[in-house]
């Protein structure tokens, strides 16, 4: 069973306009956090919902109905997404009433929105959709179970799963995860985000929803060959390992990727696993990276394959790579991995 | 490749909720009729003398010291490892074996428990607290500590639907299996109270002030619980190499969506009867095949008047036996779809019916009552095990017999 990408969107650091070539303008920051660029919501969400909305449920409910709306889909079989943090707007307010008014005179709704499954809950009131609804949570796996849901409801004789991702920052979290060291604190830009190697990287946030077919039709993106995670690797070894067996079930050999992304993020040490790799096992291919684009979060693997698929789709590289495209544009591998725990690849092809 | 009748054997139980640390503990409770339901004592809460909740009686301490665990481990991760253990013990799987082996686990608020600790203090100022305290606050970092304690490294993963979120991991597992993805997952939930939920489900009024009464007329609200509960599931290649007799078969199940509310279910159940309505098509069983169904029954007006009108709707008399477990362990929330599938594999393995506690008058508006007596005089072939959350996330199980 083949697994069609037929449409894709992201509410992100960047514009997703799905009418202009891929990232033509791109968004810099400086800093060490990229936040996103939000649309004008009322052109996905109802009016009256969106008043009610923290911003993440914006975010993703807003990246999900566009992606129907790029289909011309009305109505999926399923819906299957992933969030590593969940609604932390919601959970912080209700956690700072709770803390500030000492459990009295406290309202429900920050309560009710804080549950991690209200995104794919609230795509699935908007549409009025009885279907298959399913919320992953597992850190750096998030978007990646969700779309081993989605594959496997294809397998199972689904025709159309909305399969996507969201996590959003914010103040609470910027502060905590920075205490733990994980951004950089000299004040840099995005752009030039690979050329400063050192400790930690740059905070992003982001939503991407992915109608998955199991049919081809005219304008689908590209297909997902495969997926695969890793947790925990003993040593780069086993990295490779991975890698190769990946590749090996897939009938492919290194030469036969066109094109590598990968989830460089400007932590020196993370980033030392993309190069030795890349010379290891792919000395020829073209890399790219992405993580300068949207920032890093536990589900940014959904901006690689975003990004990916409509590469693919284009059949064109565009030039805020500073790469030279490759000869054919056929099949990219995506190589990700969050904090060197959860590693995860993603093979692509062209229609 | 995917095989759409590879048979999923349920292999091993674990389950520790405010009845008891093992299954044994809590089959005992269940057949005495003993709640384990009373007041707070482990949380510092304004509500510790108002709302009744249903604790595992095991202080934090203690569960290290049982688990191996270091301190200050999240409450939500403890239980975790506790019941996931029996239940990897149960059913004579070591850790090192050589089959490919995952932990699919659901939690609803992860490390909660010691995030709304650390919180107080960064309010006030952002650079003070421990980050041990938040280190384990996602959901995915309690599964990991568990995976990582059973040494499970093949896949892991963490669902978080609500009050729906064990049994969706249960049947996430069962679907890797027949997927040939996986040949062996231990699937299911934990929970830990915090005052962050209970201050959260006090908001909505659906709390009980007394122990809670569900499918009663009377019925007032729910009790709050803790938990986890487990089931390793297996495939057939699998259960003929341990060589010994599974306790039953996962043949059925379904996720549907009631599409209705936030958090109210639709009067008419809609995504409760589609959830049964699917789990009994893939089982290839009819209603009345059917011997007990283990309620999602939390107690609340709403909830039980949507699955009462969903089961009206689906079976036809004679109705199956039928009660709610909620009325012994609270409600355990991401932990109960596992909790109550270990019930409901226990069910179905030694032709157990519980009963449901407290109930005075069955719901007028309902043809059927639930079942106040405890019994092994029924032959049980099919339990079918309902679990709704938040979000109209509605799933149901079937466990048959093998």
């Amino acid at each position: 069973m083949k697994a069609y990408i037929r449409s894709a969107a992201i509410v992100a650091p960047q514009d997703g306009s799905a009418g202009t070539p891929l990232l033509r303008q791109v968004l810099t920051y400086t800093g060490n956090r990229l936040t996103c660029a939000e649309p004008d919501y009322n052109q996905f969400i109802d009016p009256r919902a969106i008043r009610r909305m923290s911003r993440i449920i914006k975010m993703g409910t807003a990246a999900a109905m566009q992606c129907l709306q790029l289909a011309d889909v009305q109505m999926p079989g399923a819906i299957t997404m992933g969030t590593a943090y969940g609604c932390l707007e919601d959970t912080g307010v209700f956690m700072k009433r709770m803390v500030e008014q000492h459990e009295e005179m406290l309202t429900p709704t920050s309560f009710i929105q804080s549950t991690h499954n209200t995104i794919s809950a609230q795509i699935a009131l908007q549409l009025q959709c009885h279907a298959y609804n399913n919320t992953f949570v597992h850190r750096g796996f998030s978007f990646e179970s969700a779309l081993l849901d989605a594959k496997m409801l294809l397998e199972e004789g689904q025709k159309q799963v909305l399969t996507g991702a969201a996590d959003e920052i914010t103040p609470y979290s910027f502060s905590i995860l920075q205490r733990f060291g994980l951004y950089k604190t000299d004040p840099g830009n995005n752009i030039d985000l690979y050329n400063r190697p050192g400790k930690g990287t740059m905070a992003g946030e982001g939503a991407a929803f992915f109608l998955l077919d199991s049919s081809d039709h005219p304008g689908n993106y590209a297909i997902v060959d495969g997926l695969h995670t890793f947790y925990k690797p003993a040593g780069i070894e086993t990295i490779w390992e991975n890698i190769t067996q990946f590749l090996a079930a897939n009938e492919l050999q290194p030469g036969d990727i066109d094109l590598l992304v990968t989830g460089r993020n400007g932590d020196a040490a993370g980033d030392k696993i993309y190069a030795e790799m890349q010379e290891a096992i792919f000395p020829e291919q073209v890399a790219i990276g992405f993580k300068f684009l949207c920032g890093e979060y536990p589900t940014a693997s959904a901006f690689a394959l975003w990004m990916a698929a409509r590469i693919l789709k284009e059949q064109q590289l565009p030039a805020v790579f500073g790469v030279t495209q490759p000869a054919s544009l056929r099949r990219v591998l995506i190589y990700n991995h969050y904090e060197q725990i959860h590693h995860s690849l993603m093979l692509l092809r062209a229609c | 490749m995917y095989s759409s009748n590879a048979a999923v054997y349920v292999g091993g139980l674990g389950v520790v909720t405010a009845i008891g640390n093992n299954k044994a503990e809590c089959l005992a409770s269940l057949e005495a009729g003993k709640a384990g339901i009373a007041g707070i004592t482990l949380l510092d809460t304004i509500h510790k003398n108002t709302l009744p909740v249903a604790e595992v009686k095991l202080s934090n301490q203690e569960l290290e010291r049982r688990t191996g665990l270091r301190a200050h481990t999240s409450r939500t991760a403890l239980l975790s490892v506790l019941a996931a253990r029996e239940a990897l013990e149960d059913a004579g799987i070591s850790s090192a074996s050589e089959w490919r082996m995952g932990f699919i686990s659901a939690n609803s608020v992860g490390g909660m428990d010691k995030t709304e600790n650390f919180f107080p203090g960064f309010l006030a100022n952002a650079n003070s607290g421990h980050l041990r305290s938040v280190v384990n606050h996602e959901c995915g970092a309690v599964t990991e500590i568990a995976a990582d304690a059973l040494r499970i490294q093949h896949f892991v993963s963490t669902i978080s639907t609500a009050c729906s979120s064990g049994a969706n991991s249960i049947f996430f597992g069962a679907r890797m299996i027949r997927h040939g993805l996986l040949d062996i997952a231990v699937a299911g939930g934990t929970d830990a109270l915090t005052k962050f939920t209970l201050n959260g489900f006090n908001t909505l009024q659906i709390l009980d002030k007394e122990w809670c009464m569900p499918f009663d007329e009377e019925r007032r609200g729910l009790n709050l619980g803790e938990g986890a509960g487990y089931v390793v599931l297996m495939s057939e290649k699998v259960m003929q190499s341990l060589g010994k007799q599974p306790y039953c078969k996962l043949t059925g199940w379904a996720n549907a969506n009631d599409a209705h509310h936030q958090t109210a279910s639709s009067p008419e159940g809609a995504g409760s009867f589609a959830a049964m309505k699917g789990a009994l098509d893939m089982s290839g069983l009819a209603a009345a095949d059917i011997s007990y169904i283990n309620l999602h029954g939390t107690g609340t007006q709403n909830n039980d008047i949507s699955e009462g009108t969903a089961i009206q709707r689906l079976f036809s008399a004679p109705y199956p036996l039928m009660s709610s477990t909620k009325s012994f362990t609270g409600h355990t929330l991401g932990a109960s779809g596992g909790v109550e599938a270990v019930f409901s594999a226990l069910s179905v393995q030694q032709n157990l019916v519980y009963p449901n506690l407290r109930l005075h008058t069955p719901i007028q508006a309902l043809p059927f009552a639930a079942t106040t007596e405890f019994s092994r005089a029924h032959t049980v072939h099919h339990v079918l095990s309902n679990s709704f959350g938040f979000g109209g996330n509605c799933s149901s199980l079937i466990f048959s017999k093998s």
